[in-house]
């Protein structure tokens, strides 16, 4: 069901000073940037804001730069079809490119940002349609029940909450060892992709390091990753609109034919982007063959819990790190 | 106590885990997107029903004024298929309401609401957004074209309108403003797509009709004429 949204006070600052101070100023602030995300929720009257800051409009945010170390840095309202076709980031990151390529609609993203992609909220349809579950400040888990819809659900790290990361390109972030820069009471933070994502251990009613009025600037990409070989599969219902059931995103370096280093990502499987940490111990300094395949199966799902209607996630997430492996072969 | 598994009103439940640490120090408040109130409003909802029916659908021309001057002024300039429109817009108005009941321009069709079916396609600064979900303020300096702006002022259809003619491409004709917004798009930015192109630059417009392969066909017709 979706209407009309609730009245609110739009304000469209052109700095990134300015945006901050409406956020300080009002506790009841929500920021908007290609709101994608956010219209969903205030048209579905779940999220009612008084006041709205869209920081679409602040040249400053938005842009894709070479950086000194050989990597990028994108700015967090750069649109998603910018980031798809930059060809710096094609160049460098195919893999963002076609992560990036494979979220939502072209229409969305052609206005939804980078930023917003990775700090959306997750996708609970329970949670989404407004059941005051823990992640919305109650005392439920609506999916986590025998006869629950958890087929989009965890499988890994479940505290309460079994929600997953919808976010496309958050595993590539994490994949590729970005940091985001974030405006946080004033102060410019860096923060390691790895402890942006956060699970419902750390806060269970948010999906980011964001606080209230803090504001991601950008992306900062290193150079070290920089053209390495790449592997990106979304498994999902449709091709279009449709979330991730799970995803698997990876760059790797080869040297000799043997797999010198490289960094595996799955998404749609725990509330954060999952780094698996023991499929990389696995094949880092292996030839990739049909044994080495076998063992990634083996590890890739170690330690899973599934729910009731979940459980055909783990041989999908098995078989997509055992793809990405044979595509360096 | 084992608290992950399926709620159980006979018992009590801790409180949540402490707060970690996490990355840029500093303290961390639990911060609630609905303004620190969400879990009353929420119950407000799930008990009440949900409230908005059809009928609020027109926006009531008694929001309230501006209570802030910094916040946005509601008389703005829209350009719209070449021509610069005054209208007075809410703030919380997305640009399919503007262009169908402000300035009549009912050729751009309400379909979800929501981002998922195409069908209020107009593009801007060339580029295909949905109108439904985009606020109209945020359209302010941006050159929009909705599927009225699209044939030649003397009435001369555009290829692309011509080929979904030729190629039987609408059946009830629901999606089709959207369709052909978005093929004219793809062709203006890309005048020889491929057909793998052409599918994906189609994808954010459902057709219940399911005319896929006739709307493709089109476009690449149309391809072939610009
Ligand atoms: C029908 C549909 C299908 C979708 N399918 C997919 C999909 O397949 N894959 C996928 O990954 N996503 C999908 N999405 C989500 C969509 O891609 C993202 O919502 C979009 O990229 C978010 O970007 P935005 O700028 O529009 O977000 P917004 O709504 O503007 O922002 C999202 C959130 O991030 C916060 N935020 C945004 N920018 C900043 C910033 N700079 N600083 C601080 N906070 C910020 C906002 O406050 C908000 O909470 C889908 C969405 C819809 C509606
Ligand atoms: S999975 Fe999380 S978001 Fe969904 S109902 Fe349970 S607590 Fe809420
Ligand atoms: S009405 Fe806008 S996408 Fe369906
Ligand atoms: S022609 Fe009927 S919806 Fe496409």
């Amino acid at each position: 069901m979706s209407d009309v949204m609730h009245n609110f006070e739009l304000y469209q600052p052109d700095s990134v000073q300015g945006a901050a101070d409406l956020l300080d100023e009002f506790e009841d602030a929500w920021v908007i940037a290609g709101a994608k995300d956010s219209l969903g929720w205030f048209k579905d009257r779940v999220i009612q804001p008084s006041v709205v800051v869209d920081i679409g409009g602040i040249a400053e945010l938005s842009g894709i730069e070479e950086t000194d170390d050989g990597g990028l840095y994108i700015g967090a309202t750069t649109t998603l079809t910018d980031v798809v076709e930059s060809p710096l980031v094609k160049e460098r990151y195919p893999i963002l490119s076609l992560a990036a390529s494979k979220v939502a609609s072209p229409q969305i993203r052609n206005a939804g940002t980078i930023g917003g992609n990775i700090s959306q909220d997750t996708r609970c349809v329970y949670y989404r349609s407004g059941f005051p579950c823990y992640r919305a400040g109650g005392n439920t888990c609506y999916a986590n029940t025998p006869t629950a819809m958890n087929r989009d659900h965890a499988l890994f790290e479940v505290s309460r909450c079994v929600a997953v990361t919808p976010s496309d390109t958050a595993p590539a972030m994490v994949a590729l060892d970005a940091t985001m820069v974030i405006r946080s009471k004033g102060e410019d933070i860096e923060v390691p992709a790895s402890e942006y994502f956060i699970g419902p251990e750390i806060d269970i009613t948010r999906m980011t390091a964001l606080e209230h009025g803090d504001i991601l600037l950008g992306i900062r990409l290193p150079g070290a990753w920089a053209n390495a070989r790449h592997y990106f599969e979304k498994a999902a219902d449709r091709n279009t609109w449709d979330f991730a059931l799970v995803s698997i995103t990876m760059v790797a370096k080869m040297a000799g034919g043997a797999i010198e280093d490289v960094s595996m990502v799955c998404g749609g499987v725990q509330c954060t982007p999952r780094k698996l940490t023991e499929v990389e111990d696995v094949i880092r300094g292996e030839v990739p063959n049909s044994d080495v395949e076998t063992l990634v199966r083996r590890v890739a799902s170690r330690g899973a819990q599934p729910l009731n209607f979940n459980h055909f996630k783990i041989p999908l997430m098995e078989s997509l790190a055992a793809r990405a492996v044979r595509s360096l072969a | 106590m084992d608290s992950s598994g399926p709620y159980d009103p006979t018992l009590d439940y801790p409180e949540g885990p402490a707060i970690a640490e996490i990355a840029g120090g500093g303290d961390i408040k639990p911060w609630r997107p609905l303004h620190v109130s969400r879990r009353n409003f929420l119950r407000g909802v799930v008990c009440s029903g949900i409230v908005v029916g059809g009928a609020s659908y027109l926006f009531s021309t008694a929001t309230p004024a501006r209570a802030d001057a910094r916040g946005v002024e509601r008389m703005m300039s829209l350009m719209v298929n070449g021509k610069t429109h005054h209208v007075d817009v809410a703030p919380n108005e997305t640009l399919g309401y503007t262009v169908r009941y402000r300035l009549g321009l009912t050729g751009t069709k309400i379909g979800c609401n929501q981002a998922e079916c195409g069908a209020c396609t107009v593009m801007a600064d060339g580029r295909t957004i949905y109108s439904c979900s985009t606020l109209t303020h945020r359209m302010r300096g941006k050159d929009i074209v909705t599927v009225e702006g699209i044939a030649s002022a003397d009435g001369t259809l555009h290829p692309v309108q011509q080929a979904f003619i030729d190629e039987l491409a609408p059946q009830c004709g629901f999606c089709t403003p959207g369709q052909v917004v978005a093929g004219v798009a793809l062709l203006n930015a890309n005048p020889n797509p491929t057909e793998e192109e052409a599918r994906v630059a189609m994808s954010g417009n459902l057709c219940r009709c399911g005319a896929y392969e006739h709307y493709l066909r089109g476009v690449m017709k149309a391809a072939r004429e610009v």
